[in-house]
């Protein structure tokens, strides 16, 4: 009997070794999963780059983005990549209360992004700038507009693990997916410095 | 209410659709009421629906692929009819908005639903037990990429009945595809039920990847992995790169139809030809990803029946990466006469030539493992040996396509349906039938029919050459493809040839289902006790038939290409007994999978008919269902080990028995 209790021990030891790559074993596949998305990204940057020139009598880039605007909110979304980064520094230091705060201030930093990302949009096509004006901003909308719904995901998804720290707080569960979806959301920044180069700079150009 | 669908909808005045109508109803009512009548729903939902497990996840792939190679066949059937008949002012039987989604639907449906279901779900029952795992990386995301793809089958399904299906051909190519052009809802059904069912197969590729990177034995480094898993690993990589490239030209061909926008028309500063090349960038590495895996299969079937190890492991493996990579660069061939210039022609025509070379390696790589062999003529090999020659034609034909002068007179004609059947029939088809048959027994414990399914060979090889080489010839008679109706009458002889070697193909189709009956009839006479039916080298043969849930009550470990093979020989039979046995940890069966799925069904025909509110609700549905799996903790289990020592015990009690 004791020599059983003991194997089960060892066994189930084995398994914690398990569950632990278990989680290494997420984050690496959620790498995999950013590379596929970053293909999703790579043609719709390739898409906007032949159409660019498409504005069929419309405005082009120059005529239409504010910078000064586009600045503040790539500062927003700059600024919630630290902030993510000290939640994923205070998970490692094991202190809840904090990782809640940071997501939090993530949180509403993104939420900033957005919502200027839908005023810039909104008064676009109040100005009868909108997507099916041209080819040109068909592309600018997509390529823009599919990043913010990634962000709008990472905001909805960053709910969801402010909740789970509440509910569960930091386990072999919640942590993977914390680290999934820091991954995530800097990639998203990545993907953002490109767009703010690519179309809001070398348009402007 | 109800968007753009109307009860005129519902193609009830069309008597061929009424009559398939029926008898797909017919089928319905005889499998819900046999399940009803034997009280088997519940085991349905618990065993099978919501299963994890990554052998039973691929026989359903597998019974999904089979059925829709039947609905595949009736359509090809159809058209090597009309095409018999509709010669010299005649116009046959179908009318020519019939006939172009009868020849829509065959591509799409033999490609995505039976070709890549049968290549998917080989990998799921093979890949696991070959690397000596005892699931895959992510065992709920399996069950749901299951999922998404039947939805996608489901949404091409429902078209038949309720609408209409696409009549652009299988890749859709714009502006024809536009909303301009194509006002009716077949599009919208094309394009849904590839995008979700895209999706899944993204997540699959993922899901594979990982665990072949992540979950192989003790033992088993890259170069000692079989070449089953080498090229689903290939295959995989493939789909992670190319098939987020579907969805996004899915996705802007979606925007330009349902808000107006403008990347693929002909006005408004859209360019359609970019639709073409976004569609061939992902389209090229489709086709690696069917015949990487069913070169997989030719070799492991021509190792283990010629019982010596394969020819050129190494070179295998390298000249499968090769063709990973160059099928990247070659997608402007199904193109050349778009008019991108003679240099960029050149260079896209060169890189297609430099693909033959690995693919040659490859063959005089089976031949050398055949040479000196003892080779039994089983139906695998003969799947393989026809493979080998039927390959081989068409890969020549296609190097006559891939120079840029040549491909200005045979594009769009005869003689590319004629090539790309020759490999995808003569490749991927044989190499699914020759795994079906290869790996059948580790999935149910018995063997399937040899004469039936030698029978089946023959029919299916004449069939094809019947079917197909006189299309090599009427395409330079001046034959183009897609004709619902020709003027040459001079065509008609070598089209009735066609047909019947269509029909002489149906007779082995035929003979693969009565081969599925008489083998279950048989299956006492044919069982499998010994897990290793053929004599066979890799690690799936090491453990039973069928092998238990958790595949393996000890992990293997691995110290060659061919362990288990020497193992084999050195210790004989005799499989040893461990002392011990330990708990094993297992994922828990899913509800959210198959929930998820189903509503994505509903989700996708709401999007068809612009039904929006039923589309906001299924979105909901599949985010609510999507987080009870988050919320939810209890998703594993243990074995006990208890369990696991008496499940072993009985297979050991069988093959002492047996002895």
């Amino acid at each position: 009997m004791t020599t059983q209790t003991v194997n089960q021990h060892e066994s189930h030891a084995h398994d914690e070794h398990e569950h632990h790559d278990a989680g290494a074993m997420k984050v690496f596949g959620f790498w995999v999963y950013l590379m596929s998305d970053l293909v999703i990204f790579g043609s719709l940057f390739a898409t906007y780059a032949v159409l660019m020139n498409g504005t069929a009598g419309g405005p082009s880039g120059a005529d239409i983005f504010e910078l000064p605007l586009i600045l503040i909110s790539t500062f927003l979304l700059l600024f919630s990549s630290f902030t993510y980064g000290m939640a994923v520094l205070a998970m490692h230091a094991d202190r809840v209360a904090q990782v809640k705060g940071w997501l939090g201030i993530t949180f509403l930093l993104g939420a900033g992004f957005i919502g200027l990302e839908i005023y810039e949009f909104h008064h676009l096509i109040a100005e009868g700038f909108g997507p099916d004006r041209s080819a040109f901003l068909s592309s600018f909308f997509t390529l823009v507009g599919t990043h913010g719904l990634h962000v709008a995901f990472g905001l909805i998804w960053m709910l969801v693990m402010i909740i789970q720290l509440y509910t569960k707080g930091l386990n072999d569960k919640t942590r993977p997916r914390i680290m999934c979806l820091s991954l995530f959301w800097h990639f998203l920044d990545i993907v953002w410095i490109c767009v703010f180069t690519f179309v809001y700079l070398m348009g402007v150009l | 209410m109800f968007g753009k669908l109307g009860l005129d909808d519902i193609p009830y005045h069309e008597p061929i659709i009424v009559v398939t109508a029926l008898v797909m109803a017919l089928g319905a009512l005889v499998v819900v009421g046999a399940l009803t009548y034997f009280k088997k729903w519940k085991w349905l939902w618990t065993e099978w629906l919501t299963s994890v497990d990554h052998k039973k996840l691929g026989i359903m792939y597998f019974l999904v692929a089979l059925v829709m190679l039947l609905r595949g066949f009736a359509d090809a059937i159809m058209m090597r009819t009309q095409q018999a008949l509709a010669a010299g002012g005649s116009e046959g039987y179908l009318p020519p908005h019939h006939y172009d989604q009868i020849f829509t639907a065959h591509g799409v449906i033999m490609i995505f639903f039976v070709a890549m279901p049968m290549v998917i779900g080989l990998m799921n029952l093979v890949v696991p037990l070959q690397i000596g795992a005892r699931d895959v990386a992510f065992p709920f995301m399996n069950n749901l990429s299951f999922w998404l793809f039947v939805a996608g089958v489901a949404l091409t399904m429902i078209s038949l009945l309720i609408g209409e299906y696409g009549k652009t051909g299988w890749l859709a190519y714009s502006p024809l595809s536009g909303i301009k052009y194509s006002p009716g809802v077949g599009v919208d059904y094309w394009i849904w039920g590839l995008q979700i069912s895209g999706i899944g197969t993204t997540l699959t590729g993922i899901n594979f990847f990982v665990t072949i990177l992540k979950m192989r034995t003790k033992g088993m480094k890259l170069f000692r992995m079989p070449i089953f898993t080498w090229t689903s690993l290939c295959a995989n990589v493939l789909i992670i790169a190319s098939f987020p490239i579907l969805t996004a030209t899915i996705a802007l061909l979606t925007l330009d139809r349902y808000l107006g926008m403008h990347f693929f028309t002909n006005d408004m500063g859209g360019n359609m030809m970019m639709y073409v090349n976004l569609i061939w960038a992902w389209g090229h590495p489709e086709v690696y990803i069917l015949i990487l895996p069913a070169f997989g299969v030719f070799s492991e079937v021509i190792a283990t029946f010629a019982k010596k190890r394969l020819f050129g492991y190494n070179t295998m493996v390298w000249a499968t990466a090769c063709i990973t990579i160059l099928s990247f660069i070659v997608w402007l061939h199904h193109f050349f006469t778009m008019g991108a210039g003679a240099n960029v022609n050149a260079f896209f025509g060169i890189a297609t030539m430099i693909i033959a070379i690995p693919t040659g390696v490859k063959i005089f790589n089976w031949l050398f493992t055949m040479y000196r062999g003892r080779l039994e003529f089983t139906s695998p090999v003969l799947w393989t040996l026809g493979f080998i020659i039927t390959f081989t034609i068409g890969g020549m034909t296609g190097v006559m396509l891939a120079v840029p002068g040549a491909n200005f007179v045979l594009h769009n004609s005869l003689f590319v349906i004629a090539h790309f059947h020759n490999v995808i029939i003569g490749g991927v088809v044989f190499g699914m039938l020759a795994g079906l048959t290869y790996w059948f027994p580790k999935a149910f414990g018995f063997k399937l029919d040899e004469k039936w399914g030698k029978r089946s060979f023959w029919f299916w090889i004449t069939g094809f050459y019947l079917a197909f080489m006189p299309l090599y010839i009427l395409s330079f008679m001046g034959a183009v493809r897609r004709m619902q109706s020709y003027a040459n009458p001079e065509w008609q002889p070598l089209m009735i040839v066609a047909w019947v070697g269509a029909v002489l193909i149906l007779c082995g189709i035929a003979c693969t289902v009565i081969q599925f009956i008489v083998s279950i009839r048989d299956r006492e006479k044919n069982a499998d006790i010994t897990g290793d039916p053929w004599d066979a080298r890799t690690l799936e043969w090491s453990t039973s038939s069928p092998a238990p849930f958790y595949n393996f009550a000890h992990l293997p470990v691995v110290g060659s290409v061919d362990t288990f093979w020497e193992a084999k020989k050195e210790k004989g039979m005799a499989a040893d007994k461990p002392a011990q046995y330990e708990d094993i940890h297992m994922p828990k069966n899913t509800v959210a999978g198959p929930i998820i799925g189903l509503i994505s069904i509903a989700f996708g025909f709401a999007l068809v008919w612009h039904i929006w509110w039923l589309a906001g609700v299924t979105a909901i549905g599949m985010f609510v269902a999507f987080m009870f799996r988050v919320f939810n903790d209890d998703i594993d289990y243990y074995v006990p080990a208890a369990e696991v020592e008496r499940i072993e015990r009985e297979h050991h009690k069988r093959l002492e028995m047996q002895a």
